[in-house]
């Protein structure tokens, strides 16, 4: 089965996460553009940092036969430093319409602050202007109420439901992120946000309209398998194939794809002018060839001792 | 050269290729350079360009590639796409359309390019007008992990033989070798041979042969014109090879060593020479081989 991670920070990955998703069938991930663990000071190394998401990052999952796509967003957190956040959304424009960008993203609330608020809306308009989907941050805390304000203010703007993501969901937003016809994302994020075992609860209750799963993974301890983890587990678990067809991969492709930037043709059939250096091809996708990668089960354990 | 012709020579490529809607886009994009606010124009053509044109292969065909290789010598179209060539010939009417600091708006498109974007800026290399910033800007480019944007400076590109110092031209060379890249598609590679890339090439080859690694026989073709002493031993080795390529590559470079020695180990291998003579072993043998195995 082929999936789709569409929130992932592969920037904080190691190349082993890259093998070990390309084994298990993910053909594309989305990387939103987001704070790095610690703020930011200088506008250049914000753009140094999109310049990346947009680079070397894209090339280097091409390299393991994986595809990568980007947003593009002044996330919430960096919003809170006025002169900062100024001067990232003058060049934001300069890098929203770059190859490979499908959405702005994310943004959205953490502390529910006024300059958080106002780059959130001076973005709704960039995403309107450019015509672009969204992916929203809900916050961790007070995470009820921020997603709630999080859609009201996208529909003060004028936004369509049907272009906006609202991501890290859990079972108290999802129902009204669904009723009012927005994407619902999930994070299976261990400890802070959705584990896979109640993201099947969800699906069992839910089914797969407009439900997509990420990892989320980053910088922090999180799960790069998150996606091709729960797709297992839900079919285990009596899920129909379909509905984990959707919510794995469909649905993402679908929601992100009406960037016009992400197509199946991108990993199923990708131009030659890529595959001269820019895209490996899936190891996945060739049938019955032998894959690429080797099993590292030791790779990590003092059992394998040969580096070559 | 003569870059108004260049500047035409691609605007024919695309005029035959394109339909009328997508060429006619392009046209009124480029009409658009002396507006007064041209510079967001430009960022928004550039950016446009792929999503209009398209990305398909520009296959160009050899009679194409032979007036390229006129309007600047050394320069190819493999590898080129359609919006590759549209880019390229945006900034190309930049530079003689306006007054703009041609280096320096180089370099900002540089600093925020996506791959793309970056690979076709540096392809068209030759054909801008030259400038420091321009010269620096391409040090950087050259710097990459990325390799086809390394490959888009130093493959058929006639820009690193006619600028380049001994300096960068060795370490681009040798380069393309610690990237998996082939050195066939450098123009200029035997004008440009000197001692110092020979012995640094040599040095490679020992650190390979340590590690166990293969050395690839396009190495040596940089090699033997100026080997002596030690490096003629080098030779010798991959001479006696069991890998047919290596070989082949050993008895090319010796060929082209002036060395007495060469000459007296190249006595064995007289079929060999007979190929090297006829033409049927050569560089260009040894990399269409290259890529086959690849």
């Amino acid at each position: 089965m082929m999936f789709i991670d569409p929130h992932a920070h592969m920037i904080s990955r190691v190349t082993d996460d890259y093998e070990a998703m390309a084994k298990a069938g993910v053909v594309a991930v989305i990387e939103p553009a987001f704070w790095l663990g610690q703020p930011r000071t200088h506008v250049a190394t914000y753009m140094d940092y999109l310049s990346s998401i947009i680079g070397f990052e894209r090339f280097r999952a091409g390299q393991f036969g994986i595809r990568h796509y980007c947003t593009i967003g002044l996330n919430s957190k960096e919003a809170n430093n006025e002169e900062l956040a100024e001067a990232v959304m003058e060049i934001l424009p300069q890098f929203a319409l770059k190859e490979g960008v499908v959405a702005i993203g994310e943004i959205g609330y953490d502390e529910q602050t006024e300059l958080e608020d106002k780059y959130f809306r001076a973005q709704l308009e960039l995403a309107k202007e450019l015509d672009l989907p969204v992916m929203i941050h809900t916050p961790h805390r007070d995470k009820k109420r921020g997603t709630s304000r999080s859609m009201d203010v996208c529909i003060e703007h004028g936004m369509d439901p049907s272009k906006i993501i609202v991501d890290h969901n859990n079972e108290e937003t999802v129902r009204e992120v669904l009723d009012r016809g927005f994407w619902a994302a999930f994070s299976i994020y261990p400890s802070t946000k959705m584990g896979n075992s109640r993201m099947v609860d969800i699906l069992a209750e839910y089914g797969a309209e407009r439900i997509m799963v990420d990892s989320a993974c980053d910088w922090g301890i999180s799960e790069p398998l998150g996606v091709a983890k729960t797709a297992a587990l839900a079919l285990e678990r009596g899920i129909p194939e379909e509905h984990v067809r959707l919510v794995c991969y469909q649905n993402a492709l679908d929601a992100y794809g009406q960037s016009g930037q992400m197509k199946e043709g991108d990993w199923l059939n990708p131009p030659p002018v890529d595959q001269r250096g820019l895209y490996e091809g899936n190891s996945v996708l060739r049938g019955g060839r032998e894959p690429v990668i080797e099993d590292n089960t030791d790779k990590h354990t003092l059992n394998k001792l040969i580096i070559e | 050269m003569n870059t108004t012709t260049a500047t035409g020579f691609l605007d024919t490529l695309l005029k035959e290729r394109l339909p009328a809607d997508q060429y006619n886009w392009l046209q009124e994009r480029l009409a658009l350079l002396n507006n007064e606010d041209s510079l967001r124009d430009i960022h928004i053509t550039f950016g446009l360009i792929p999503r209009r044109l398209g990305r398909q292969d520009l296959a160009a065909t050899s009679e194409e590639n032979a007036t390229a290789g006129t309007l600047a010598t050394g320069w190819k179209l493999s590898g080129w796409s359609i919006d590759m060539t549209a880019r390229v010939l945006l900034l190309c009417s930049i530079a003689q359309q306006t007054n703009r600091d041609f280096g320096q708006l180089f370099k900002s498109m540089c600093q925020t390019a996506d791959l793309g974007e970056t690979i076709s800026l540096y392809r068209g290399t030759a054909l801008y007008p030259q400038s420091d910033v321009l010269d620096k800007q391409i040090g950087e480019g050259l710097r990459t992990n990325m390799r086809a944007v390394f490959e888009a400076i130093a493959h058929n590109n006639p820009y690193p033989a006619n600028h380049f110092s001994e300096l960068r031209w060795n370490h681009m060379v040798l380069k393309a070798l610690f990237v998996d890249s082939t050195l066939y598609p450098i123009q200029g590679l035997d004008e440009r041979a000197n001692p110092e890339l020979a012995r640094i090439l040599c040095d490679y080859a020992h650190e390979r042969w340590s590690a166990n690694r293969p050395v690839t026989p396009e190495l040596w073709r940089c090699v033997g014109p100026f080997a002596k002493d030690d490096m003629i031993d080098d030779l010798r080795k991959a001479l006696e090879s069991d890998d047919p390529l290596e070989q082949q590559g050993a008895v090319l470079a010796l060929s082209t060593c002036p060395d007495p020695r060469a000459e007296q180990y190249l006595e064995n291998y007289p079929q060999q020479l007979l190929a090297v003579a006829n033409g049927e072993l050569s560089w260009d043998s040894i990399d269409r081989q290259i890529n086959q195995l690849a």
